[in-house]
C-alpha cells in the first residue's frame, strides 16, 4: 500500500501501524507529534493505529524559530 | 528590574529567546543560559527522515524554560491553529506565539487570519501571544479577544530600521491592559535603547530575523554576540515602565530563506523546511 508521508509517497506493507513505521524510521515518539489525516493521533494511541492505503501521515518535531 | 507576568505566569527575566540561527545545538544552550532567559521560542516542522536533525525538545530543560511554540509558516488561521495544536499535542503548555503570514516575502502579519485565530485558540485554552503589525485597532480587538500580550513589529522583519511604528505602538500601549511586545524590525542597540526609553515598552530586536541581511547575520552566527546585545536590552529594561513588558529574540531564519530560495508556493509542503 502507498501512504502520504510528510507530503511525499511512501510505499508500505499493508497492516503497519503508526507506531511500526516510527520505529521503522528510527523516530523517538517523545520527540514528535503524528498527524493521521489530520487528525492528531496520542502517543498511547500510535501503536494500535493501522495505517491505510491512501492515508496521509504528517510527523511534526521542534526545530530552532523565533 | 520589575518581574515580567503574562498571563499571570511570573518571570525572572524579560527576555524571549529564540532557537534558530545557531552555529550549533551547544551555542543555542550557551546563549540561552547566558541570557537569563526563561521563555524559549521554538517552531515546528516536518520530520526530514533523509536529514534527521535533533529535536528542539532534546536541547531545552523544561522545568527551566518556558518552551514557546510560534505558529511560523502558517499562511491563514486553520494553518496556525493546526499547528498550535501539534505543539499542544507535543505536551507543551498551552501557550503559543501566533504568526499568521500569507505573505512569503516581507513576512507581514494577515491582521485578518489572526484575530481569526486567535478567537479559536483562546476558546480552547490556549495562551495567545499574536506578532501583529502596529495596529492600535486590532490590538484592542485580540486583547478583547483575549490574547496574552500583542507583539507588534517594529518594522518589517529582516530591514533593521529600528522603531518606525513608533507613535502607533505608543497608541497601543496606551490603550493596552496586557503585554506589549516589539517583534521585528530593530538592528542595532541603539534602537532596542530609544525605544525602551521613549516608549516605556520592552524592545528587543528580533536577531535572527534580520539575518537575511548580511551585517546581522555576522552578528546572529555569535551566539555570545546575541547574548550580550540581549543582555544589553535586558539591562535597559524599563525600571521606569509601570507596564510588564517582555522582549522577543529570534526567528526561524530557516524560513526567510526557503522563502528567499524560492522553495516556498502554495503547491509546496507549508510545513516543510
Amino acid at each position: 500500500m502507498d501512504i502520504i508521508f510528510n507530503g511525499k509517497p511512501r510505499e508500505l506493507k499493508a497492516g503497519t501501524s503508526i507506531q511500526e513505521l516510527l520505529d521503522q524510521l528510527r523516530l523517538d515518539c517523545l520527540q514528535v507529534v503524528v498527524e493521521h489525516n489530520q487528525n492528531i493521533i496520542p502517543r498511547q494511541r500510535l501503536a494500535e493505529t493501522d495505517l491505510q492505503d491512501g492515508d496521509v501521515l504528517e510527523v511534526i518535531h521542534f526545530v530552532g524559530g523565533g | 528590574m520589575d518581574q515580567l507576568i503574562i498571563a499571570g505566569r511570573s518571570f525572572k527575566s524579560r527576555l524571549m529567546v529564540g532557537t534558530g540561527k545557531f552555529s550549533s545545538n551547544q551555542a543555542m544552550v550557551a546563549a540561552m543560559q547566558g541570557s537569563g532567559s526563561e521563555i524559549v521560542t521554538v517552531a515546528l516542522r516536518r520530520v526530514d527522515v533523509d536529514n534527521p536533525r535533533d529535536s528542539m525538545l532534546e536541547h531545552i530543560d523544561p522545568a527551566r524554560y518556558l518552551l514557546l511554540p510560534n505558529t511560523s509558516g502558517a499562511r491563514d488561521a486553520e494553518e496556525a491553529i493546526r499547528l498550535a495544536r501539534i505543539a499542544r499535542a507535543a505536551g507543551c503548555d498551552p501557550w503559543v506565539k501566533l504568526e499568521v503570514t500569507p505573505d512569503p516575502y516581507y513576512l507581514l502579519p494577515d491582521p485578518i487570519e489572526t484575530l481569526k485565530a486567535a478567537e479559536v485558540l483562546v476558546k480552547e485554552g490556549f495562551i495567545v501571544l499574536p506578532y501583529i503589525n502596529a495596529d492600535p485597532v486590532l490590538a484592542k480587538h485580540l486583547q478583547e479577544a483575549g490574547t496574552a500580550t500583542v507583539m507588534p513589529l517594529g518594522a518589517p522583519i529582516g530591514t533593521n530600521k529600528g522603531v518606525r511604528t513608533r507613535d502607533n505602538i505608543a497608541i497601543i500601549i496606551e490603550q493596552a491592559s496586557i503585554s506589549v511586545v516589539v517583534d521585528a524590525g530593530l538592528g542595532a542597540r541603539a534602537h532596542a535603547r530609544r525605544g525602551d526609553g521613549q516608549l516605556g515598552v520592552d524592545v528587543a530586536d528580533a536577531l535572527a530575523r534580520s539575518a537575511t541581511r548580511p551585517a546581522a547575520s555576522a552578528n546572529t552566527r555569535n551566539p555570545v554576540m546575541v547574548t550580550l546585545l540581549m543582555r544589553t536590552i535586558s539591562a535597559l529594561s524599563s525600571p521606569t515602565s509601570s507596564r510588564p513588558t517582555t522582549r522577543n529574540a529570534g526567528r526561524p531564519s530557516e524560513v526567510c530563506r526557503m522563502y528567499s530560495t524560492g522553495r516556498y508556493s502554495p503547491l509546496s509542503p507549508w510545513l516543510t523546511m
